[in-house]
Parts: C-alpha cells; structure tokens; sequence
C-alpha cells in the first residue's frame, strides 16, 4: 500500500505552491491603480481621514510589511478585515463559500452523467448518425462561451418556459437546489464538451486495444467487454483532464455567478476587484488556490487508485 | 485416427480494401487431434495468424471476412454460430494465448479477477467458488504462491509470468482447444523454453489440443506433433514433423529449414530465401512461392498446385517437390 505513501507528503509540496499564489495576488491587486479607501469614502472625502484609515488598515506600511501581516495572520486563522464591508474576510468568505461549492460540485457530476454516456454512445456507434451528432454538439458546446450560453438557457427554460427561476439562490434546500439547475447546467455543458471529446477518442483506443480483444476472445459479450474493461482503462485519462478543467470551472464562477445574480465567491472578488478591497480579493484568491491544488491532490489519488501500474 | 476435435475445410479470408476483395487466407484445410499440438509455421503475412483469428472469428478489422468454408468442433460447424454461440466457443471451447501478453491482459484488473471472469460467464458458479478455480488454474499453470497472486497485476509479474497468466486466463474454462499465437516470441530463451514445457504438460495432464503458431521451426520440431507450412494464405505443405522438417517436399519449407541456423557451425554464412514474400494484392498468379522457388517452371507461373498426399500424413502443394527416396523421384 506504499502507492499512497505521497498523500502524506504531497502536501508539504503543494505549500510553496501557495505561498507563491499568494505573493503574486498580493503584488497584483495592489499594482491596479486605485484606492480602497478613496472608493470606501466617495468623492467629498478630506486628505486627513483617508490618511487616517490608511494608517488603520496598515496600508502605509512598506508592501513587504503588509505582507508579512498578511501572512501573520494567516498563521492566525484570519485573512484581515474587508475595507468595505468591515467584517472579517474568513467570515465573509464563509457565507460566501456554499453556493459556490454547490455550483462547482453540482457542474462537475452533471458534466460527468452527460459525458460518459454520450461518449459510451458514441464509441461505440463510431460513424454513425449518433455519433456524428454528438460530435457536432460537443464541438458547438466548446464554442459557446458560458455568459452566452447561460443567457440562452434563462431565456429557454426560465422566461420562455418558466421552468427554473431567472436568478439568485434560495433559502431551503429545495428552493437552493432550483435555483442552481441552470447555472449548473451551463457550466456543466462547457465541461462535459470537453470530457465526451477525450473519453470517446480514449475508448475507441480502447476499444481497438490489444486487451480488448483478449476479453473478446475469453467469449465475453461486448457490453462486458466496454463497461469492464474498456471503460476502467479510459477513465484514467479523463481523470487528469477533469482536475484540470475543475481549475478552470472555479475560476469560471467569477462569471457564471454574474450572469445567475449568485452570491457566491466569484461575485465577492468581482466586487472585491472594483472597490480594490484588497482583503477580500486575496482571501478569494488564496481559498480559489487552495481548492484547485486540493482538487489536483485529489485527482492524483483517484489516479493511482484506478490505475495500478502508476506509482506517484 | 479418432475423430478430430477440429475440422476445417476451405477456410477463407477475405480484405476489402477500396472496392477490391483480396483473399488473404485460402481454401486451408487441416484437422486436429485431440491432445495433438499443430505447428502452423510461415512468414510474417503468409496467413498464420489471420487463420487462428478467424476460427474464433474475432478478426483484426472490420474490414476483413470469413469468405467461405467449415470449421467442425465437436460435430458442429462453428461457421454457421450466430454471437452468442460463438461466445460460449471464445474462451468455453477454444482459449487464446497472444504473442504479447503485457498488452493482452487488461492492466487495470487483477490477474486473478480476470480468469475469475471468464469462468463465471461460461459456467454459473459462485463468486466464491470462481476465485477458488481461478487460484487452482494459477498454481497449475506454475504461479508461485497463487493465493497472493490473484490479486496481482500484470505489470508486477516478469515477462514468463506474465505468459504464465496469460495461459492461465485462456485455461479458465478447461477448453479443448489452445491457440498459441507465437506465445514464446517476446521472451528469452530460458523462459522460452519453461513456457513450451508448461504447454506439453498441459497437454498430457489435461489433453487439450493446441495450435501453435510460430515462424520458429526449432520450437516446432521440439513441440509440435504436426505441422503446417503456409505461404501467401494457403497451406503448402502438412504432415508430421518428422517428415516435413526433416523431408520437407515443398522448395519452401526446404527453404525455411536451410534458413534455420545450424549448430555447431559458427562462422557460416546464415542462408535466406531470395525475394520478398508476397504482399496483399500482389499475389503471384499460379504458385504464390514461384517468383522465388529454385524448382520454377512455366507450368509453377499460371496453375496453382493442389495440396495432394504425397505419403503417408503428408500432403505437400507443389509442382515439382524435393525427392528424398527413389519412389518419390519417380512420380
């Protein structure tokens, strides 16, 4: 069981990871020219009071002081207060964070119950109308761009047929869960483009593969043949690829969340960018980073859980 | 001679390639006994393999088609199976050993589990009772410690065991037939030669019949009870192995044998047959090995010769065979 031996270590490798993610938000967001307290205190501020709050939130000190505090903190289980808002960024970010990882997980098993099949279908129905089809529509799918694609979905399913309400995100469950079907889905249709175009050309390698036809000839019918072997052997591929592309779904909820009125994390950094709260917008950039390099962590496992041969 | 536990007659292979149909295996017929080992020897290409491939008809592309012919296992012309019945021939009657099996075992599936599969799609039996087999099948085919090693993978076996398992997963389901398709090719010589030891013994512990496909005429004369020369798709000479190896009568199995490198001769020149064997849609009119054969006449260029007995088991295709006693130089 030596094969997961990294999960102990990867962790101590994945810290400067971070650690530069955090440097280079850091120097970023503040090299935008602006200032978080002109925004916070609007146009008939006076030079003294700006002075004053600067002084309150240790934005005079020397950038490498501020974020020595920075890190101090987060050493500290804090991210600094929000500029604006005056609360606490870890509290704020935890109100934030739900919607967020319910729009994430939930596009990422809609993408993954729409692509496997299809890909299933398709390679193995190689040529056919199904198949052509499929392709057609996966390529569409990784053409649209997903503020397009979202609009289109809330005119069909929201305003035409008053399926799914146009915004927002609910308060119980139910009402939380009808609330996230569309932007869900418009995530999940980007994402699922991209794994049904890789898993099919990964199963008809498969399919054509050597051990393929040693099933067949052990006289196993062909359903068997792809769901037992076919299938376990062109997933590992997609696994990766997945990971990869959940680094891009998170980052995407920066728009999604704008188009469907989320209150989520993606909204909070928009905000967080424009009024140059510099708090906010790193603690959503360093909690973005960590879930990416988590969710890679993550993949990395699921890996050589599913492919034996693959030592980490 | 009992009854043969395969029979087959006119066996075809046929290639559409842009319009055209090109026979790449034909009119073969041989039998096998029960508990016989056949060597079906030839060039890359002569057909050898394609043959193996379409008696389970699991052929290589779609492009390819069994054209004609029988094939009778136990009294039924597996021919005319619809799928399901030739599933229950794949792996139940007839097992296949691949040439390599690094690629021919599914990697991401315990060794074990994978015969344990194959025995439970052929015959209901429990899960449990299954993995019992399967271990039984590992330990018969030489596996070391075969309770743990059920649950192995195939990147953790060596390259003779991993053959080992391979011939282990076609045994699963105690066929009466093995195909070998150049089963000893991707392993060295010592382990070569364990690996033909484990299928003798197969063959006189269990009395399953194999078919050994090889272009190695030295594996065929220490294995083999018959064989089968073949050229350009079709047989050119069969018989024992005495007679063909030692008195082949075909100008190509003389050939082969003078290609093998003789022992106990460093130094010598290491002979070859002149040309190139016959590509798909450039098959020779008349006799396929004519544009190469030291016997040519005109005769060879335009009638394709017949497989006719030409003693006793031993029937070779040929014009113009190699006498080896006055009786024969005569005919």
């Amino acid at each position: 069981m030596n094969r997961y031996r990294f999960v102990l270590f990867r962790p101590f490798q994945l810290l400067p990871v971070l650690v530069g993610i955090s440097i280079i938000t850091f120097v970023l967001i503040r090299s935008i020219p602006g200032d978080p307290v002109r925004v916070l205190l609007g146009p008939r501020s006076t030079p003294g009071a700006i002075e004053r709050i600067r002084d309150q939130f240790g934005l005079n000190e020397p950038i490498w002081m501020q974020y020595f505090y920075f890190v101090k903190n987060l050493f500290q289980g804090e991210m600094g207060r929000s500029i604006l808002y005056k609360v606490d960024v870890l509290k704020l970010i935890a109100t934030r964070i739900e919607p967020t990882a319910v729009l994430v997980t939930g596009a990422v098993c809609l993408a993954l119950l729409i692509a496997i099949p299809l890909a299933a279908i398709a390679a193995r129905n190689r040529g056919s109308a199904a198949d052509h089809i499929i392709r057609l529509v996966s390529t569409a799918g990784l053409g649209f761009p997903a503020f397009w694609l979202g609009i289109m979905l809330i005119i069909v399913f929201s305003v035409q047929l008053d399926l799914f309400p146009v915004s927002g995100y609910g308060r119980t469950f139910v009402d939380k869960a009808h609330h996230m079907v569309l932007p869900c889905l418009t995530a999940a249709l980007a994402l699922s483009a991209v794994l049904t175009r890789n898993l099919r050309a990964s199963l008809l390698a498969e399919l054509n593969s050597d051990q393929a036809t040693a099933a067949r000839a052990r006289g196993l019918p062909e359903g068997q043949v792809f769901w037992r072997h076919v299938m376990p052997n062109s997933l590992v591929p997609t696994i990766n690829l997945l990971a990869i592309n959940i680094g891009w779904l998170i980052s995407g909820t920066v728009v999604l969340e704008s188009v469907f009125a989320i209150p989520g994390m993606g909204q909070l950094l928009v905000r967080g960018i424009f009024t140059r709260d510099y708090m906010v917008v790193q603690g959503v950039a360093m909690c973005f980073a960590l879930a990416t390099v988590l969710v890679n962590f993550l993949a990395d496992i699921l890996t050589v859980a599913a492919d034996p041969r693959v030592k980490l | 001679m009992s009854e043969p536990i395969l029979s087959v007659r006119d066996l075809s292979v046929v290639a559409q390639v842009e319009g055209t149909t090109h026979t790449i295996v034909d009119q073969v017929s041989f039998d096998l006994q029960r508990g016989e080992i056949l060597g079906l020897v030839g060039e890359s290409g002569s057909g050898k393999s394609m043959t193996s491939r379409a008696l389970i008809r699991l052929l290589q592309s779609s492009r390819l088609s069994v054209s004609g012919g029988s094939a009778i296992l136990k009294g039924e012309d597996i021919f005319t199976f619809d799928e399901r019945a030739m599933r229950d021939v794949r792996g139940g009657s007839i097992g296949m050993i691949f040439q390599n099996p690094s690629s021919h075992l599914d990697p991401v599936m315990s060794i074990g589990k994978q015969i344990a599969e194959s025995i439970r799609f052929h015959k209901a039996v429990s899960r449990k009772e299954a993995r019992g087999r399967a271990v039984e099948i590992l330990r018969q085919v030489g596996i070391p410690d075969p309770e743990r090693r059920y649950n192995a993978y195939a990147h953790e076996f060596s390259g003779g065991m991993r053959q080992r398992a391979m011939i282990a997963v076609a045994l699963a389901c105690d066929p009466d037939i093995l195909i070998a398709d150049e089963p000893t090719t991707a392993l060295d010589v010592t382990v070569q030669a364990q690996i033909l030891k484990l299928l003798t013994d197969l063959r006189d512990t269990r009395g399953v019949s194999i078919i050994f496909i090889t272009h190695d005429l030295g594996i065929v004369s220490q294995i083999c009870d018959r064989v089968a020369v073949m050229y350009g798709g079709r047989i050119v000479e069969l018989g024992g192995k005495r007679e063909v190896i030692g008195s082949g009568r075909h100008p190509y199995t003389a050939g082969l044998v003078a290609c093998q490198p003789a022992e106990g001769h460093p130094g010598e020149r290491v002979r070859t047959i002149n040309g190139q064997p016959p590509r798909i849609g450039h098959m020779p009119a008349g006799c396929r090995f004519h544009p190469r054969c030291p016997r040519v006449d005109e005769w060879c260029s335009t009638v394709c010769p017949d497989l006719v007995t030409s003693g006793p088991g031993h029937q070779v295709a040929c014009h113009h065979p190699i006498p080896h006693t006055p009786a024969e130089a005569a005919t």
